[in-house]
């Protein structure tokens, strides 16, 4: 490696003969070297790797053969996958958006509050550091129906009919979500707050020297000011939403994704193709739907950036 | 945490601003913050009952009991698997750490051809999702024999491209006279990089760390997929074999899930301020 | 990682020093699933095997059950791979197709004396006329009941349902509600995630008089036959509501919790069942339908000769094989395992078939059946929709069968 050759005696005079310039780029490379390698065989190589899998038709026993676009037009054409597909987006669509207006919102009233501020910032930030594996066996008991259910015992004992939350093709994904939304919420809501103080105190000087109403205030220079912040969370929790996984997986071991694909996402269906039926390539072929559909994501967040 | 409120334009004490609208406001995030909480209270108070008791939808359990502690326990896989979850997690925070500052300072302070394109393919590994990358790394683990074995579960994390990005953004606010003048000084480049920048720039690495250790920490899906035997699970994947092994004892599982959920509590309460910061740190440049 | 790469090769080499000096035997290599009483019990018999054959010895190697075909195949690829292997019967067209392991020896192994000896179960390990594999121990599904709760409803644990009318009305019978109407107490679980897609498949289906696959593996329960059994298993829960799936999370937390009458489990649940301190159960077996026609599910572990074990190896893995399917080895697994063994000599004892725990089960060998699963995990995914389609979207049975049956059969369809 460049950099140790220095030590070598007769390459000594060599090194020395380098100009400052050079040894700086013969640095740089060996503090990059190892990095370059990282990156070329775990990330690079295996990408590749998904891509021509998707074209063949391995199942581990089997060595793989190519079989062109077949695991494409197969996925193409099950429901369950459009099923699944459907459930993805909403999980994005819905929890997105829902938990970033809860977030702001509480932010924005707590960017105020002083009393006992940080023990309030602190009660919304815990979720955050809790499992996501470990709190969905905790919500998966808060749903169940009575008489081990936690909301089901409340709803009986104010004699509201019970709920079959987990059990229902409609209620399940959104039960889920909510528990996603929950995990969320207090990294949001400090990533809002930091947002908020970076705002100059001098605009809402000058506003208020104008005359503008808090709500003036808020649509005119608050949420523009904000935009940064609210994209990066839009994007971090879009994101987080298309690749949920653990949430789905834990409450819904004895029918993984059900009821009837109701709470499947994409992750869930990549992980039982592949680790369960073998189907190594028809869950490469899934995964190439996520990237694609995780890239125009990421595009979608670069444009919006520039345009500022 | 007062310090951040100092600098408001209202230097009145809060009592002399007290409003009807702001006792509500306050009233309202205050309950909010409980419902919040709710999950993790009924957790805890779960964990502390006894399996008659459990129907029972009490907050406070009538008969407390460490019972269900000794039992999780007792077998020592829990115990197992925090270590399990600690090693991995420790590793690749230390690994994120060093190599994520030394490619951010290399790109940020290094002017060679080859730069930028080294930066953008980095960064666009931001756009492979994880889930895409699990066959192939599955695959190459059969191979080289790294199921089930620490460095299996580590080898995907111990480099990020969010890392190396937010850390060549704070190298960029390093100033350059810091590094000549260290360079005048006959130091080399390694040295100049660990003793001269890096200290500039501890509160990006503690961000840096809590996330890199708190995303290991938690992680679910690679660890569930390369992880086979029981000693090399983590604690979330020991804790969702745990639970179904469990044949749906509640109060077992929400023991489980308590004892994978103190740790970080713990952490929390002590490191609070550095916690916060670093979530706003690398929020803000991220 | 350095440090267990470098073990493994002193490992490795370690073996390759040790061989030669003991060039007189032969050392084979077992496979198995890691499973704590299993493993107990296979140490046993390799020592009592090498106390009777002492050219041979047999190194136990065991691997987590998620990871174990998945170890198969990478050491095949990789050019090794043991000499007497484990095997879920399901698994052997995909271990054929992939000549992981090789057909057991007519003269050692002759088939007249096989299907003689053993219960007609084991012919899922043939193909062409060829034994693949055998079994030591098999399990098979019976009725749990709650003595407490069967009592309470005024029904005799000791006098169990022996026809499904009688079973639907001890059902019936046994289950409670609150005063708003929500099940507090199943009379009979309903989980097609659990057994009762088995129950269904080889036990309901041909007790309405059909079959669940015809003769070339294709789905054949998409018959009047089907139909009725499905609705047997949808009318429990939306018409009589004995139970709903999903109580207590699931059937048998709902049975251990002392909160159903009845449940149908395999012969694996009895020692999570033997905990139970709360209250008595009684096992008894699937009941009949109304001609006394009794059908019920059994499933296995087979043992398999490995591709590679050649020349004097094979003839050492089938020594091995040939006492693992022993007599004597059945005993071993009956007590140490409490799987039951798969020749009939050895289960059918008195002794065995008066045993109030393990009678009805050994009873059920002679009426099983064996499903021959592609992916088990995807095919239960079906039967699991079937139900919850008439269920929870009142879907028509009908065509719910239908659609099950379609799915089902490009499942296979795939496989081959």
């Amino acid at each position: 490696m460049a950099s140790s050759q220095h030590f070598t005696h007769p390459r000594m005079r060599g090194w020395d003969r380098l100009t400052i310039g050079q040894k700086r780029v013969i640095w740089a490379w060996g503090f990059l070297a190892v990095p370059i390698l990282f990156y070329a065989i775990i990330r690079f190589y295996p990408t590749f790797t998904a891509f021509y899998l998707s074209f063949t038709d391995w199942n581990l026993l089997r060595s793989p053969e190519f079989i062109g676009t077949a695991n494409y037009q197969r996925m193409f054409a099950d429901a369950a996958f459009w099923q699944v597909f459907r459930n993805t987006f909403a999980y994005l669509i819905w929890g997105t958006p829902i938990s970033l207006v809860i977030a702001f919102v509480i932010s924005y009233y707590l960017d105020r509050v002083r009393l006992m501020h940080g023990f309030i910032r602190a009660l919304y930030f815990l979720p955050f550091l809790t499992t996501a594996a470990a709190m969905a066996w905790v919500w998966r008991w808060f749903y169940q129906p009575v008489p081990i259910g936690f909301i089901n015992g409340m709803l009986s004992s104010i004699g509201l009919p019970q709920q079959p939350f987990l059990r229902s093709t409609s209620q399940a994904l959104p039960a889920i979500m909510v528990t996603a939304i929950w995990a969320g919420l207090g990294f949001q809501i400090i990533i809002f707050l930091a947002g908020l103080r970076a705002i100059p105190q001098t605009y809402y000087e000058a506003a208020r020297v104008d005359g503008l109403g808090e709500w003036a205030i808020l649509t005119r220079i608050t949420l523009p000011l904000l935009r940064p912040t609210t994209v990066f969370l839009v994007v971090f929790s879009s994101i987080g939403f298309l690749r949920i996984f653990d949430q789905v997986y834990n409450m819904t071991t004895n029918d993984p994704g059900g009821p009837l694909n109701s709470t499947k996402p994409l992750v869930l269906m990549i992980y039982q193709s592949a680790f369960s039926s073998y189907d190594m390539g028809y869950a490469a072929a899934q995964t190439v739907v996520l990237f694609t559909i995780l890239l125009i994501v990421s595009l979608i967040q670069l444009y919006l950036l520039r345009r500022r | 945490m007062a310090d951040m409120s100092a600098n408001r334009p209202e230097m009145l004490p809060w009592f002399a601003r007290l409003q009807p609208g702001a006792v509500l406001v306050w009233t309202l995030l205050f309950l909010g913050g409980v419902v919040m909480v709710t999950p993790l209270v009924l957790m805890f108070s779960t964990s502390l009952k006894s399996a008659g008791q459990i129907y029972d939808l009490r907050f406070i359990p009538a008969e407390p009991t460490l019972n269900n502690y000794v039992r999780v326990l007792a077998d020592g896989w829990f115990l197992r698997w925090f270590m399990n979850s600690m090693i991995v997690a420790v590793c690749v925070t230390v690994s994120n750490v060093f190599f994520d500052s030394l490619v951010g300072y290399t790109l940020a302070k290094f002017k060679f051809r080859g730069r930028y394109i080294i930066f953008i393919a980095i960064l666009s590994t931001l756009m492979i999702p994880t889930e895409m990358l699990v066959i192939p790394w599955y695959l190459m683990s059969a191979q080289f024999g790294w199921l089930d074995t620490y460095w299996g579960i580590m080898f995907p994390g111990m480099m990020t491209a969010f890392g190396t990005f937010l850390m060549k953004q704070f190298f960029e606010t390093v100033p350059d006279d810091f590094i000549e003048a260290a360079r005048v000084d006959g130091m080399n480049e390694f040295m100049i990089w660990w003793k001269v920048a890096m200290p500039l720039v501890t509160p990006a690495l503690s961000a840096l760390a809590i996330f890199t250790f708190l995303g290991n920490w938690t992680a679910f899906f690679w660890p569930l997929i390369v992880t086979t035997s029981r000693d090399l699970y983590t604690l979330p994947v020991g804790l969702s074999s745990f639970a179904v092994e469990q044949s749906i004892q509640w109060e077992m599982i929400m023991t489980g899930a308590a004892l994978a959920t103190i740790p970080t509590l713990i952490v929390f309460l002590v490191l609070q301020r550095f916690i916060v910061r670093g979530v706003m740190l690398a929020g803000l440049k991220g | 990682m350095r440090n267990f790469l470098a073990s493994s090769m002193l490992t490795i080499a370690a073996g390759l020093v040790v061989v030669p000096a003991q060039a007189q035997t032969v050392e084979i290599e077992y496979w198995q699933y890691i499973f704590d009483t299993r493993v107990r019990a296979m140490d046993q018999l390799i020592e009592r095997f090498h106390e009777e054959y002492p050219d041979i010895r047999v190194r136990q190697t065991t691997f987590p059950y998620a990871d174990y075909q998945t170890r198969i195949v990478a050491a095949h690829t990789a050019g090794q791979g043991p000499d007497v292997v484990q095997l879920f019967y399901g698994w052997l067209d995909n271990f054929v197709a992939g000549e992981l392991i090789q057909p057991l020896s007519e003269a050692r192994f002759p088939a007249a004396e096989i299907e003689a000896d053993f219960f007609p179960i084991v012919g899922a390990m043939q193909r062409d006329g060829q034994y693949w594999g055998l079994p030591t121990a098999v399990r098979s599904l019976a009725l749990f009941i709650n003595n407490d709760l069967f009592e309470e409803a005024g029904l005799d644990p000791a006098n169990p349902p022996q026809t499904i009318d009688e079973l639907r009305d001890a059902a019936i019978s046994a289950v409670k509600y609150d005063s708003a109407g929500n099940i507090t107490s199943v009379g009979l679980t309903l989980e097609m995630g659990a057994q009762d897609h088995h129950w269904w498949r080889e036990g309901l289906v041909r007790q309405f008089g059909g079959v669940p696959y015809d003769d070339d593996g294709n789905v054949a329960y998409d018959s009047d036959a089907g139909l009725a059994a499905l609705e047997f298993v949808t009318n429990m829960q939306t018409e009589d509501r004995v139970g709903t799936t999903g109580f207590m999370d699931e059937g048998q937390a709902a049975f251990r919790a002392g909160m159903a009458a009845m449940t149908i489990d395999g012969t694996f649940r009895l020692g999570s069942f033997n905990s139970i301190s709360h209250f008595n159960w009684t096992v008894a077996e699937l009941p009949a339908n109304d001609d006394g026609l009794r059908s019920n599910y059994a499933s296995y572990f087979a043992n398999a000769i490995g591709a590679r074990a050649e020349g004097e190896r094979r003839e050492a893995a089938e020594t091995f094989l040939q006492f693992l399917t022993s007599p004597e080895a059945m005993e071993v697994w009956l007590e140490v395992v409490g799987e039951l063994p798969a020749r009939r000599e050895v289960a059918q004892t008195d002794k065995n078939l008066t045993d109030p725990v393990y009678g009805p089960f050994l009873a059920a060998l002679d009426y099983a059946h064996t499903t021959r699963f592609v992916d088990e995990a995807a095919q239960r995914q079906v039967a699991i929709d079937m139900v919850n389609r008439v269920v929870l979207q009142n879907q028509s049975p009908a065509d719910s069968l239908a659609a099950a049956a379609a799915a089902e059969q490009a499942i296979i369809d795939r496989s081959r």
